[in-house]
């Protein structure tokens, strides 16, 4: 039998990984719930006044997506450690890096791509003037897949130890604060009336440096994990 | 030199106690790491004599029951 | 060039070589960061600026510049691991990120005890000293990550991973940070970046610099050491190596 092809390969591993999540959408669900309760807290702990918060929504929005990609990354390996899927993929003759890309899109798709979407409902309840919305929705665009992929790395690097969780977060949350710092200057900049695409172009360019680079630590990962 | 007494190395012109705590911290923290690569050191030894031991004892069995 | 390098490969070649260069090693360490710290606290000038405040430079500067150059030590180790698959590299993370931590730590609290006299606070969200602050961070999540394992040469590899991914990042975090502080306007005073130095000054900054880099190396050759040991205990030439100096040190 002939062996897959990679674009084969790549689209069977997303439809297989797709199809998994689509059986438990808890797990897509409550990672998105978790941003919206962070999100609807706020308001509560600070006062509802809008200048307050108004300036605060980009960071606390950000900050809530970093803390529910870290929430939401058990899923990504964990399971397929543990019925020796993911050895059997190091097995393939495909290369790992793309196998790894595959189920970065995956994970991108069903947490980046929802809290995108989430967005202009959290910008609505912090009180974001209607200046920051293009920006912030730009930033999570181009931003979220950062988030997966490093996110990703973590995951592959944590799967084997059984307890991800505080060990994930000291891992992952300093390799995000650039991360951070672009996407909540964008939004700043788009509030003050300057121009917020350096940031938002920045931060495309880096997503797709990471995007790049990224599935080859995780292919390394993968490998550190399962031997 | 640059002071006139020791009294006045210690009071370093007024900033002695953040010239002296941030060299006693470092020395601190530069020492403590030293010595827990000796306590390691001597720790490795111990737990190779304890071995050394161990076989001398299965050894000496050995040759009591054969 | 393997073949020249072959021999050193060896655990215990490097174990005796490394036993023989600790003494010169941190002999040096002490007499040069001595000399340096005793010239810079007794004989320096005081700045017509800061006073005599700015002796905490002669400890800051030398300790930040290593922190960094000991993470990129730490990569280097962890590419070099991955590549050629040598133990010894798993090995020497271990013994080199600790130091790095450590050194990083120093920079940070010398430098928010010095903010404390120039800028009237303990902690400013300076450029330097949030990056020194991340760098701690990523210092961390290694070591966290290669104690997180129970079987050392996994967690080696894991950590050693990891310190890429970091090594990648710091550029990007560095320049995300310098702009994230213009965009805010923090501290204007900047205490760590001066115009040229007097030779009075800049002459014990560089003999502390020095002495900094044999300590950095005396810390990181002996615990090299101690992991070798660590790895090695059942080996025969640990037994010779130990026997010997356990029956000297009876004798004696």
């Amino acid at each position: 039998m002939k062996p897959a092809s990679n674009w084969q390969a790549l689209r069977t591993v997303m439809q297989r990984d797709l199809m998994v999540v689509m059986r438990r959408r808890s797990d897509v669900l409550n990672p998105l719930l978790f941003v919206l309760m962070v999100v609807s807290l706020f308001p509560l702990a600070v006062g509802p006044g809008p200048d307050i918060l108004g300036r605060m929504a980009a960071g606390v929005i950000w900050v809530a997506a970093l803390l529910s990609a870290l929430l939401g990354s058990e899923r990504l390996f964990r399971e397929d450690f543990l019925d020796g899927t993911l050895e059997q993929l190091t097995l393939q003759p495909q290369p790992l890096a793309l196998l790894s890309f595959a189920k970065i899109m995956v994970h991108w798709l069903l947490s980046g791509l929802p809290l995108v979407i989430l967005a202009p409902l959290c910008a609505l309840l912090l009180k974001l003037p209607l200046e920051g919305w293009l920006a912030l929705i730009a930033t999570l665009a181009v931003g979220t897949p950062i988030l997966s992929a490093v996110t990703a790395i973590g995951a592959a690097l944590t799967v084997s130890l059984g307890r991800g969780g505080a060990l994930l977060s000291l891992l992952l949350l300093p390799l995000f604060i650039p991360l951070l710092i672009f996407a909540t200057g964008a939004v700043e900049a788009a509030l003050v009336g300057t121009d917020a695409w350096p940031q938002v172009l920045l931060l495309a360019g880096l997503s797709l440096l990471t995007l790049l680079l990224a599935p080859f630590a995780v292919a390394a990962s993968i490998r550190v994990s399962v031997h | 030199m640059q002071f006139d007494s020791w009294q006045a190395v210690i009071e370093m012109g007024g900033y002695g106690f953040y010239v002296w705590l941030s060299f006693g911290v470092s020395f601190l923290a530069i020492g403590v790491l030293a010595v827990q690569g000796l306590r390691a050191r001597t720790k490795l030894e111990r737990a190779f004599k304890q071995e050394q031991h161990r076989q001398q004892r299965l050894a000496r069995r050995h040759r009591e029951v054969s | 060039m393997w073949r020249w390098l072959h021999p050193y490969a060896k655990p215990e070649v490097v174990y005796h070589l490394l036993g023989r260069w600790l003494p010169w090693v941190a002999g040096a360490a002490a007499l040069i960061l001595g000399g340096g710290l005793v010239w810079g606290i007794l004989f320096a000038p005081a700045d017509y600026q800061q006073g005599d405040s700015y002796r905490i430079i002669f400890i800051h500067v030398p300790a930040a510049m290593f922190s960094m150059s000991v993470y990129v030590g730490l990569a280097i180790t962890a590419l070099i691991g991955r590549v050629w698959q040598l133990k010894m590299a798993d090995w020497a993370l271990a013994a080199i990120a600790p130091v790095g931590a450590v050194f990083t730590f120093i920079a940070l609290f010398t430098g928010a005890v010095w903010g404390k006299p120039m800028w009237g606070t303990w902690w400013e969200w300076d450029a330097r000293l949030t990056s020194q602050l991340i760098l701690l961070f990523l210092y961390i999540g290694v070591l966290a990550l290669y104690h997180a394992f129970s079987d050392n040469r996994t967690g080696a590899k894991a950590a050693g991973i990891l310190a890429l991914v970091g090594v990648i990042n710091i550029p990007i975090i560095r320049y995300s940070v310098e702009w994230w502080n213009t965009l805010h306007q923090g501290a204007t005073l900047t205490v760590f970046e001066r115009p040229p130095m007097a030779n009075s000054m800049l002459f014990p900054l560089l003999t502390c610099i020095l002495g900094f880099a044999f300590l950095a190396a005396a810390l990181i050759f002996h615990r090299m050491r101690n992991e070798i040991l660590r790895q090695e205990l059942h080996r025969p030439w640990v037994k010779a190596e130990l026997g010997e100096t356990s029956k000297q040190t009876e004798a004696v």
